[in-house]
């Protein structure tokens, strides 16, 4: 009996919740609890494995272990009050999901970005890229043993981290991009704190690279490891890095360009093994064209308005307050009732650091979201790790979720 | 009282203290070991390290001892009670035994006593050397064992294998330095390697080789320089054995949360944990006892007898930074990649090495030489053989496909 039938099985003899492991000791098979609370599982993620020896015989991920119920708290929020709700979903991407959500409403609402608000969003979106591949490098390093490697990208992220402080406010779930523009204008001296960063990364990059992309052990535990095919990514919906490492050539970025990324140059790096390394070069090559692209916003990064100054939307400058009585009640009416947006529906995605992160929202003509629904790409990818790891070491198993880089945030939302 | 002496004889007491003293000596070496691996890993990833208590943080690990010690007893329920409390001690002791044979200095002279600095000279050290370290498997795998539990379980039976595969290769590796020294006593392999090279013929009438090989004059007569692929075979065996990085299988932290010791809290993890670094010192200890000369040194006048002591210490501490270094930059081996590397790669060339070296052992004065050359050949070979594995020969780098940018 696998262990997909029993637990349907058991669920239906004691209901729906009930979920129990069920092991016959005539299978001469292990049942094992890998989580919810294990070193590797990147947070909450349980996986009930059925084990015959060290080989997994099957994987059945339990998820809902950090449901939080953001989707159902954004329904409370005004439209601009969910960015503060969205933004938890995925921590490591919190500008990929302020701005999936963003262009959705300003979908809806007709509404157009100026130019250095789509600019900035770059910026950020392509440093978030960055600093979330950073958290993969270091937690997938550790998970393969190369304990060094966490301790690398961890110092690294905290330049960025420092970057969103500086310009957000906060280092994590920053509440930055909002619909219509950005929250704030980038502070005095953004150019010098952002430069260094770039300059830095090439060369932080190549020593990771030299760490791990020839050490004979890594290449023996990532190399046929965890191989997804390109119909299974297609299949399965896997979408980012896992998917192009499949050799699935789909980013969003340039295939369905959204902000600014029609404007920049910049590679797609495809590889088409599937299997761990795959995805470990894919992603270092990311890297690199994500420092490259930082670099190229910063040389464009053009003056004006960083945000639609459309008085019904945006609560207008405390300058305007002073001498405005209009002004005065648009703000009123912003902070005591928030704006209404038209009814009808809007699907935004955008390439996170995990795949195509996108927002579906629906709008019945009120203040809040009647519905807001995330396509996340950790919960999308995560249901491929069955079939990756089935037939493979125990070993294997850490790698390969090591290389989905699933964010429980996200997948439970 | 000199009725007592002579009664249980001066060699008793002699060989009573030198345990009571080894046995202070290792506990305060693990103490500083873990001190210092601490001290380095943080270095190389950036990091402090301890430095809260006591200078440059050195009382931290006594600081962890402490709480450990006063930690709750904690068993779970579905553990066996006796093989669960024994096996941390199986851990422990034989690692803390091992160091009977290991001679840190010469003989010291107490009047007409002569004490040699070595626990105790056996005719059979090496054997004695390794069958502690079989010992030490029971341990690892009991506690695997009796806990009751899955993960503990699944990591015994990977230190099991292990453990054994590797056994088998370390002791191997040993059979050429019998060879070469005509003993198994450490003591006089030790002494084997006393002095110099010496003078070499074997490239007379060569007029560059000539030139370099009146250098060997000045270099030690270590078996490093001839036996080296026993050496990296014996090293590699000896991480495996200790369970240390990149073979931390049995207790893999990311795969099997803690592996045999999963279960184990409070003094008898404590044990677990000072068993393998007394593990790791003796590994490094006896690679230098066996390679690299031991307590061989130059000896100044002053303080005479402490100088071979210092060599001793240095180069066991080159060993344990080794050690700390491999953990710092290796990833972690797959079970069955670390049983085709002990059973395909290192037993074979352990075998091969023992015929090379017996066959060439006959040689007369520039066996040293030959060894060498043939060392090198030979590593040159293993070296081909292990990166010649086809899983690694396809090197991919990904396609790009450009955007189109205006850029």
């Amino acid at each position: 009996m696998s262990i997909a039938e029993s637990v349907i099985r058991t669920i239906e003899d004691k209901g729906a919740g009930a979920f129990v492991e069920s092991y016959d000791p005539a299978e001469q098979n292990m049942i094992i609890n890998m989580g919810p609370v294990h070193p590797s599982t990147h947070g909450v993620l349980r996986l009930v494995l059925e084990l015959s020896g060290e080989t997994v015989l099957d994987c059945r991920p339990v998820i809902g272990y950090l449901h939080t119920g953001i989707e159902k708290e954004c329904e409370d929020q005004t439209w601009r009050g969910a960015v503060t709700a969205v933004t938890r979903m995925d921590y490591l991407a919190p500008f990929h999901n302020e701005q999936a959500y963003s262009l959705a409403v300003e979908k809806l609402l007709g509404l157009e970005v100026p130019p250095r608000g789509k600019y900035i969003r770059t910026l950020m979106s392509e440093l978030g890229r960055l600093s979330s591949h950073l958290v993969w490098f270091g937690t997938s390093g550790l998970d393969m043993g190369a304990m060094s490697a966490m301790f690398y990208g961890f110092r690294e992220r905290e330049l960025f981290l420092d970057f969103y402080e500086m310009v957000t406010g906060l280092r994590m779930n920053h509440g930055f991009n909002i619909p219509g523009g950005v929250w704030q204008d980038l502070p005095e001296g953004w150019e010098e704190v952002c430069d260094s960063i770039v300059s830095i990364m090439p060369g932080r990059i190549d020593d990771y690279e030299s760490l791990l992309t020839e050490n004979p052990i890594w290449l023996e535990r990532t190399k046929g490891v965890g191989i997804m095919s390109t119909e299974d990514a297609v299949r399965f919906g896997a979408t980012g890095p896992i998917g192009r490492a499949a050799g699935l050539d789909w980013d969003l970025r340039r295939d369905m360009p959204y902000e600014v990324y029609g404007e920049l140059s910049f590679d797609v790096p495809v590889a088409s093994e599937g299997d761990v390394y795959a995805r470990y070069q894919v992603r270092m090559a990311e890297m690199r064209e994500s420092v490259k692209l930082v670099r190229q916003v910063m040389e464009k990064m053009p003056e004006g308005d960083y945000k639609n100054m459309d008085p019904k939307i945006m609560p207008p400058p405390r300058s305007e307050m002073n001498r405005s009585m209009e002004a005065v009640i648009h703000h009123f009416k912003l902070v005591t009732q928030g704006y209404t947006v038209p009814a009808g529906d809007a699907y935004a995605a955008v390439e996170s650091p995990r795949g195509e992160l996108g927002a579906y929202i629906v709008s019945d003509g009120g203040t809040a979201p009647y519905r807001c629904h995330v396509r996340d790409p950790s919960f999308i990818n995560l249901q491929s790790l069955a079939s990756m790891a089935k037939g493979g070491l125990v070993a294997d198993l850490i790698a390969v979720i090591a290389s989905v880089d699933p964010v429980m945030g996200g997948v439970d939302r | 009282m000199s009725a007592i002496l002579d009664f249980i004889g001066v060699g008793f007491i002699v060989a009573l203290v030198k345990a009571l003293v080894v046995f202070a000596a290792l506990l305060l070496t693990t103490i500083l070991v873990v001190w210092f691996e601490r001290k380095v890993i943080a270095d190389m990833q950036s990091r402090v390290g301890p430095s809260r208590w006591g200078p440059f943080g050195l009382l931290q690990t006594l600081a962890d001892g402490i709480k450990l010690f006063f930690k709750e007893d904690f068993r779970p329920q579905g553990a066996d009670k006796w093989a669960y409390a024994l096996a941390p001690v199986l851990a422990m002791v034989p690692a803390i035994l091992g160091f009977a044979v290991v001679p840190v200095g010469g003989v010291l002279g107490f009047g007409d006593t002569k004490v040699g600095l070595v626990g105790s000279d056996l005719n059979v050290g090496i054997l004695y050397f390794l069958a502690m370290g079989s010992l030490n498997v029971y341990g690892i795998v009991l506690a695997g064992w009796a806990s009751g539990s899955k993960y503990p379980l699944l990591g015994g039976i990977r230190s099991t294998a292990q453990l054994i595969s590797y056994e088998t290769s370390l002791g191997l590796s040993l059979v050429p330095i019998a060879l070469v020294a005509g003993s198994l006593s450490t003591v006089q392999i030790v002494q084997a390697q006393a002095g110099t090279v010496g003078n070499v013929t074997f490239f007379d009438g060569i007029p560059i080789l000539e030139q370099v090989s009146s250098l060997f004059k000045f270099i030690p007569n270590w078996f490093i320089w001839s036996q080296w692929p026993a050496f990296a075979i014996f090293f590699i065996s000896g991480i495996a054995e200790t369970n240390r990085a990149p073979f931390d299988l049995p207790e893999a932290e990311s795969e099997l949360v803690a592996g045999y010791h999963t279960e184990y809290s409070g003094i008898r993890f404590a044990l677990f944990f000072l068993g393998e670094y007394v593990h790791v010192v003796l590994i490094s200890a006896m690679a230098v006892t066996l390679f690299f000369g031991g307590w061989d040194g130059p000896i100044f006048p002053f303080l005479s007898w402490l100088w071979p002591l210092i060599w001793f210490t240095l180069k066991t501490i080159a060993f344990v930074y080794l050690f700390v270094w491999l953990r710092a930059t290796m990833p972690r081996l797959r079970y069955d990649r670390l049983m085709w590397l002990g059973w395909k790669r290192l037993i074979p060339a352990a075998l091969l090495w023992i015929m090379v070296t017996a066959v060439v052992n006959t040689a007369g004065i520039d066996r040293g030489v030959r060894l060498a050359v043939f060392g090198a050949l030979f590593l040159l070979v293993l070296g081909f053989v292990i990166r010649g594995d086809p899983r690694q020969k396809t090197a991919v780098s990904p396609q790009r496909r450009v955007s189109s940018g205006t850029a």
